[in-house]
């Protein structure tokens, strides 16, 4: 048992994943020189590109469009088979037809975020002034970044005002943010298992990943590409502390107890004797295969650094000041990344701000997570949400 | 604060006249129709539903998870919440009416409660079941223990109604707080408005419930 076959290597080849990066198998938006995107670390970041996705068709009004933002390890693939994995789409339980966001009724467009590696510019992409991968020359982003890097997709799309922002964990964070950046742009939003600031516990988990990541000797300082390898040890490593955050011990002990992998007994050894060991393994090694390791440090620390509040001057409430945007809140109450608390204070926030809001705490034991899975009850609140808000916008089906 | 706890009242059982609760139809009476509304302790949204009807902008508030994710499946804007606790988070004049329907007896600070719902909202519209209804007081007397009727069934060492008042004590309790009281009804067993002009204690004997369009007093 050597330190390889602890986590195995990757299926997928690095050249396979890294087309992606630049040559997405998606629409593609390049904005060049005279559009260039303002960062809040203070560059601009020109030119650039966004992958994107879209389902179902723009209605005459221009009304029904409908943004879905991903979370960390999401990208633009939301309801379509992912071109690398040849999984299904991410989020099929929500997106899809028959789901409470049909292509049917509404013009659904998801894009990879900037910093991503799926497409979007990011720290994987070609620096078109060296030649050479951006690496850690890229600057770093900020989910405000994102969200403007999005306005700007939309804008492009020639539309005005989104019928519905939905997203959940990092992808709710932009939800957030597109309703305080550009409140008249949002009819609706839908913002489930997240919160309008990062906090310690969370970022902690973000900084063990992305020691993993910086502690594997392949990472180079962030030069990996330059010497055609990838540190797919140290990403499985962070994949595999990120996910136990995305689950909860109830659901770890309902699926895999104490359970032995294809053996009786204990080997005597660090193989992966537990089921629970082999599954964790499964998904570093599978993760690595889809995801770049510079680019998973970016959207970590673009989510450590949100906080609404903060850059409205501490003032929580001054974010939403009088805003129109429908507003539905889901949190989980076995998700302890994104505890129901968090998004309690949101909805006081909300309430503070007078705007319209629901607010649902679903029952499961499935922890963070949960926002993917087929959770009938959320499912349902999320399509009456939309169509309560479809009536409001005058839409005719949803 | 549970309404499961102290419905359904007689009088106000759905389907004894149209599809509405009679003390619900003679709260969204009381409503201007366009005006912005917010129900505490909402239940499963029956009265919001009412509302929306006549074109209200309606919110609503409700503690417990199941009623609030009905509400939120009907696709009402509701939040968990909790009268005595996250009222406080509203802005003044926030809403044209703020309801609290039959929730007023399980809150743990009515005063208070009441104070918010005329900070948050120009007006407010209050209904509670009258302990001060005969069939109450005759339990009292006659069978010597606390009062248990068909639409308040709990015993007292489990039920969530733990502010029980009589429309006379509540009359008291706006007066001491400088509330207006705009419009009193009191409805019977059946649901019917005890007549108009009927004297206080009348109302007090034979309403087994109170509604009452609050607003804020001019000073004493």
């Amino acid at each position: 048992m050597g330190d390889v076959k602890s986590i195995p290597s990757p299926a997928i080849s690095a050249d396979e994943r890294s087309h992606e990066v630049d040559h997405p198998s998606s629409q593609v938006a390049h904005f060049g020189a005279e559009q260039p995107l303002r960062l809040d670390c203070g560059v601009d970041l020109t030119p650039f590109q966004i992958a994107y996705q879209t389902y179902g068709e723009l209605n005459a009004d221009r009304s029904n469009a409908v943004l879905i933002c991903h979370a960390l390890t999401g990208d633009q693939h939301v309801a379509n088979v992912h071109p690398v994995t040849g999984k299904p789409g991410w989020w099929e339980t929500l997106v899809g037809p028959g789901r409470p966001i049909d292509p049917k009724h509404y013009f659904i467009i998801c894009s990879n975020v900037i910093g991503g590696c799926m497409g979007s510019t990011g720290p994987a992409s070609i620096n078109p002034a060296t030649g050479k991968v951006w690496g850690l020359a890229f600057p770093v982003i900020t989910i405000p970044d994102m969200v403007r890097a999005q306005a700007m997709l939309i804008d492009r799309l020639g539309i005005d005002t989104l019928f519905a922002v939905v997203g959940g964990s990092m992808g709710g964070m932009q939800v957030l943010q597109w309703t305080a950046a550009y409140p008249a742009r949002v009819f609706s939003a839908l913002a489930i298992a997240c919160a309008t600031r990062h906090s310690a516990q969370n970022i902690a988990f973000h900084e063990l990943g992305r020691q993993a990541v910086m502690a594997d000797p392949d990472w180079h300082g962030g030069g990996y590409a330059d010497q055609g390898i990838h540190p797919h040890r140290g990403l499985a490593v962070a994949r595999m502390a990120a996910h136990i955050t995305y689950l909860s011990d109830a659901a770890l002990h309902r699926k895999f107890g104490r359970r032995m992998q294809d053996r009786e007994l204990p080997t005597f050894s660090f193989d992966a004797d537990f089921q629970v060991e082999s599954y964790l393994r499964y998904q570093g090694s599978s993760f690595v295969e889809r995801f770049d390791a510079n680019s998973y440090l970016y959207l970590t620390r673009a989510m450590d650094y949100f906080d609404i509040a903060a850059d409205h001057g501490g003032v929580l409430a001054k974010a939403f000041a009088d805003i129109k945007t429908r507003f539905c809140v889901v949190s989980f109450t076995s998700d302890w990344l994104f505890p129901t608390s968090e998004s309690r204070a949101l909805v006081h926030a909300l309430n503070a701000s007078s705007a319209r809001v629901s607010f649902a705490e679903i029952e499961t034991d499935r922890g963070h997570d949960a926002f993917l899975l087929d959770v009938p009850e959320f499912l349902d609140i999320s399509r009456a949400f939309l169509q309560s808000a479809g009536k409001a916008r005058g839409l005719k089906d949803g | 604060m549970s309404v499961q706890e102290v419905l359904p009242l007689g009088g106000v059982a759905p389907g004894r006249s149209g599809e509405f609760r009679a003390d619900h139809r003679l709260v969204a009476e009381m409503v201007k129709p366009g005006s912005k509304v917010l129900d505490v302790g909402c239940g499963e949204g029956d009265l919001l539903q009412l509302l929306e009807t006549r074109g209200v902008d309606g919110r609503g508030i409700e503690l417990s998870r199941e009623g609030v994710n009905r509400c939120v499946a009907k696709g009402l804007a509701v939040v968990q919440g909790d009268a005595d606790t996250d009222l406080v988070n509203y802005p003044d004049d926030a809403f044209d009416y703020v309801i609290l329907s039959q929730t007023l007896q399980a809150t743990r600070q009515p005063r208070v409660v009441l104070e918010n719902l005329l900070r948050i909202g120009r007006r407010a519209i209050v209904s509670f079941p009258n302990f001060g209804f005969w069939k109450m007081r005759l339990q009292l007397l006659i069978g010597g223990h606390m009062p248990r009727t068909e639409n308040l069934p709990a015993t007292w060492y489990d039920t969530a109604n733990i502010h029980f008042c009589t429309i006379k004590d509540f009359v008291e309790l706006c007066d001491e707080i400088n509330v207006k009281m705009e419009r009193s009804v009191a409805l019977d067993l059946y649901g019917r408005p005890v007549p108009l002009n009927l004297p206080w204690w009348v109302w007090n004997m034979f309403g087994e419930q109170g509604v009452f369009l609050l607003s804020r007093g001019g000073g004493k």
